[in-house]
């Protein structure tokens, strides 16, 4: 900003001084003053309102009337101070600073009461125990939930064989090889990613248990996911794609590489911890998909380990027939099922931030240290 | 358009241009004619997979809609194991009700979120507050409707009551005073639905409307800044007019899903089949919350009326979500956002 200004030839009065930068952002004594003064003034008047006014109480509703007080007590002495443009821009930013911060409230309380909820009876046996022995009336911290966790695994690997090859294939021809599908194609796949979770088992169900008369077994719950886990690898994958540079892509082919040697060996390389990311946050929200399972799976309380025949269960599954039981060990049993699925949800999505979140000339700390054992960097 | 990799303009079709420019005579190799053919074909598994959806649909609720007949549209009962009558008059405005609710909360806390991000935000909270964002959505509908149905509803409904006591001039927050207004008439509502359906539908909408903000030119932008703006100014002059379509469409994307939330409104709802307009009280339903509850213990004509249902939801969803991509792609900045 300084070099700017000092760079003008004209030497008038307000000539600035080569040493002293000019802050933007200044935060001068009176506007801390100001800010002090209006949340103390709308502490005593919310205070006088809450307490001795009203007949009701509660620290949540005193502190709401307080923040709203503070708002507008400040913005009335902005007001004063500066005028009215500043006053609007102050209202703004304090507004638009509560509503942003208030999106990440939810999130924090669910998890908290989730953990808070499912601790207590959460022990190791919940991950190799089945429901067998277990009846309605027993503790809640007897048997375990290891045949949903499997029963979740299979069917969300089965999903994730099925969509994966198809979705980044699908995302090379929208990016790599385009053709005259590719705005149809574009458009169809956004359509697919607003079906519905219902519709989709609804689909499967139709499709392949009632049609083709399969029973319902974890395949065809898998298959259900696979719908749903499709568009979203396909869009994701396809944004990874985009980011790649075309120059890399030109210097290939310029070099005589064909078309398959440049996607192969240029293209999906430089994307690859990218399209990793995008694989794995989709396994993070596939993993609790509940409403096609429904259909799909059939349910059961011991352990089935193979899909392909007899009924299956699956986490989300598990923890939602068990939390509309009256008993109240069930339902602590669903509470602690909840648990475990928040934290694979957790985990996979910390995981996902770790591998990606960069672009692709950032290294990652993990690669740099096995760079570095090679002695290259 | 064959000419492979980034030197052709990718998306701009214009073709009547582009069909005069004499491209170089391109031989592919064996390998990549297979290439090239697979991953056609794995574009065309989805157009086929989609139809198909459809297609299974409408053959197996066929049963139950050719007895219906126009009825399926005007019945607002839900009996077609007892030989009653059903159709969705009842369930699809209370379905459209939740969405509606979920919208009221959520575009306003997406746009504020997306503002926040793009515009406001310290560089440190903005990325992590774009990672709370995503988490926000990772989080299944199950566990918001687990904490929904367990935390927040008996807290909310202190808010129901005092809205239906004192704002019960608004017709939606009209509560019949036959019972009075004790506070055990107000859980399973649809405001409750709608208030847990919204959580799911921020994600969605902030996502969007950040990629639009973020796209805003900064010429304009650095213009505004330049005239002696404030930011809100530059938010209101610059960054909003040109996100117009991003807003809308956003919005409509998170319409979408929210019709389509299932666990979260299974969880929360106590089935009603008489549509009505106040949404604070007990009892109300949704499409797929219906397909849900109603699924075990169908015979095979009520899993045909469920297809029925399925195959309405199905197509609103879409029809919803083709005008939002139609007015995000059309909005002036957002022209290649692909969300």
């Amino acid at each position: 900003m300084t070099t700017t200004l000092n760079t003008t030839p004209n030497n008038n009065e307000t000539k600035i001084d080569t040493e002293e930068r000019i802050k933007i952002r200044d935060i001068e004594m009176i506007d801390v003053i100001v800010m002090v003064g209006s949340a103390l003034s709308a502490f005593a008047l919310s205070y006088f309102f809450f307490q001795i006014l009203l007949p009701v109480s509660g620290a949540l509703g005193f502190f709401v009337c307080w923040y709203v007080f503070f708002n507008i007590i400040s913005t009335v002495a902005v007001w004063e101070l500066r005028g009215a443009i500043k006053a609007k821009d102050h209202l703004a930013r304090m507004f638009i600073w509560t509503g942003g911060l208030a999106a990440v409230i939810p999130l924090i309380l669910v998890v908290a009461y989730v953990i808070g909820k499912g601790y207590h009876s959460l022990r190791p046996q919940f991950f190799t125990q089945d429901q067998k022995f277990v009846g309605a009336l027993s503790d809640s911290t007897e048997g375990g939930g290891s045949h949903a966790i499997v029963g979740t695994l299979q069917q969300v690997g089965i999903a994730s064989l099925i969509s994966v090859p198809l979705g980044i294939t699908t995302a090379v021809y929208l990016n790599e090889v385009k053709g005259r599908l590719t705005r149809p194609l574009r458009m169809i796949i956004d359509a697919m990613s607003a079906v519905p979770s219902i519709v989709a088992g609804l689909f499967i169900y139709a499709a392949w248990i009632l049609a083709l008369g399969n029973q319902q077994t974890g395949f065809a719950g898998a298959l259900a996911l696979a719908v749903l886990f499709l568009p979203t690898v396909t869009r994701t994958s396809e944004v990874v794609l985009r980011l790649v540079p075309g120059g890399l892509r030109e210097a290939s082919l310029a070099l005589g590489g064909t078309e398959w040697r440049t996607t192969s060996r240029v293209v999906l390389p430089t994307a690859k911890s990218g399209l990793v990311t995008a694989v794995i946050l989709g396994v993070a929200r596939v993993i609790g998909e509940t409403a096609p399972l429904i259909l799909t799976v059939g349910g059961a309380f011991v352990m089935n380990a193979n899909p392909l025949s007899g009924k299956q269960d699956a986490l989300p599954y598990f923890v939602f027939r068990l939390i509309r039981f009256p008993q109240e060990a069930q339902v602590q049993r669903a509470w602690t099922g909840a648990l475990v699925l928040v934290i694979i949800v957790l985990v996979l999505f910390v995981i996902a931030r770790a591998i990606g979140g960069r672009g692709p000339d950032n290294i990652s700390r993990l690669k740099k240290r096995r760079l570095k054992r090679k002695g290259l960097a | 358009m064959s000419v492979f990799g980034q030197s052709a303009p990718s998306d701009v079709a214009d073709v009547s241009a582009s069909e005069q420019v004499v491209h170089p005579v391109v031989r592919r190799s064996g390998v990549d004619r297979i290439f090239r053919a697979i991953a056609t074909s794995s574009g065309i598994i989805t157009f086929i997979l989609m139809g198909l959806i459809g297609g299974f649909l409408l053959l197996k609720g066929y049963d139950a809609l050719k007895v219906a007949g126009w009825g399926f549209l005007t019945d607002s009962e839900w009996a077609p194991d007892q030989g009653g009558k059903f159709g969705i008059a009842a369930i699809l405005p209370f379905t459209v009700q939740i969405a509606v609710v979920a919208l009221f909360i959520a575009v306003p806390v997406a746009l504020c979120t997306a503002l926040f991000i793009t515009e406001y935000a310290p560089r440190k909270i903005r990325r992590i507050l774009t990672a709370m964002i995503d988490l926000l959505a990772a989080v299944p509908s199950l566990i918001y409707g687990l904490w929904g149905l367990f935390y927040l509803q008996p807290r909310l409904i202190t808010l129901s009551k005092w809205m239906a006591d004192h704002m019960g001039w608004v017709p939606f927050f009209h509560v019949d005073d036959k019972y009075g207004t004790s506070l055990g008439i107000f859980p399973s509502s649809t405001f409750v639905s709608g208030v847990i359906v919204s959580l799911m539908v921020i994600p969605i909408c902030t996502a969007v409307m950040r990629e639009v903000f973020s796209q805003a030119p900064p010429g304009e932008r650095e213009g505004a800044m330049a005239l002696g703006g404030t930011r809100w100014g530059v938010v209101r002059d610059v960054v909003l007019p040109f996100g117009r379509g991003g807003i809308i469409g956003g919005s409509m994307l998170g319409l979408g899903r929210a019709l389509g939330e299932t666990i979260a409104v299974t969880l929360i709802i106590s089935p009603a089949f008489t549509a009505k307009w106040s949404i604070l009280d007990q009892g109300s339903n949704s499409i797929a919350a219906l397909i849900a509850l109603k699924f075990s213990e169908s015979s095979t004509f009520g899993i045909s009326a469920l297809m029925a249902a399925g195959l309405a939801l199905f197509i609103i969803t879409l029809l919803v979500n083709a005008a939002a991509s139609t007015v995000v792609s059309k909005s002036r900045s957002g022209a290649s956002t692909e969300i």
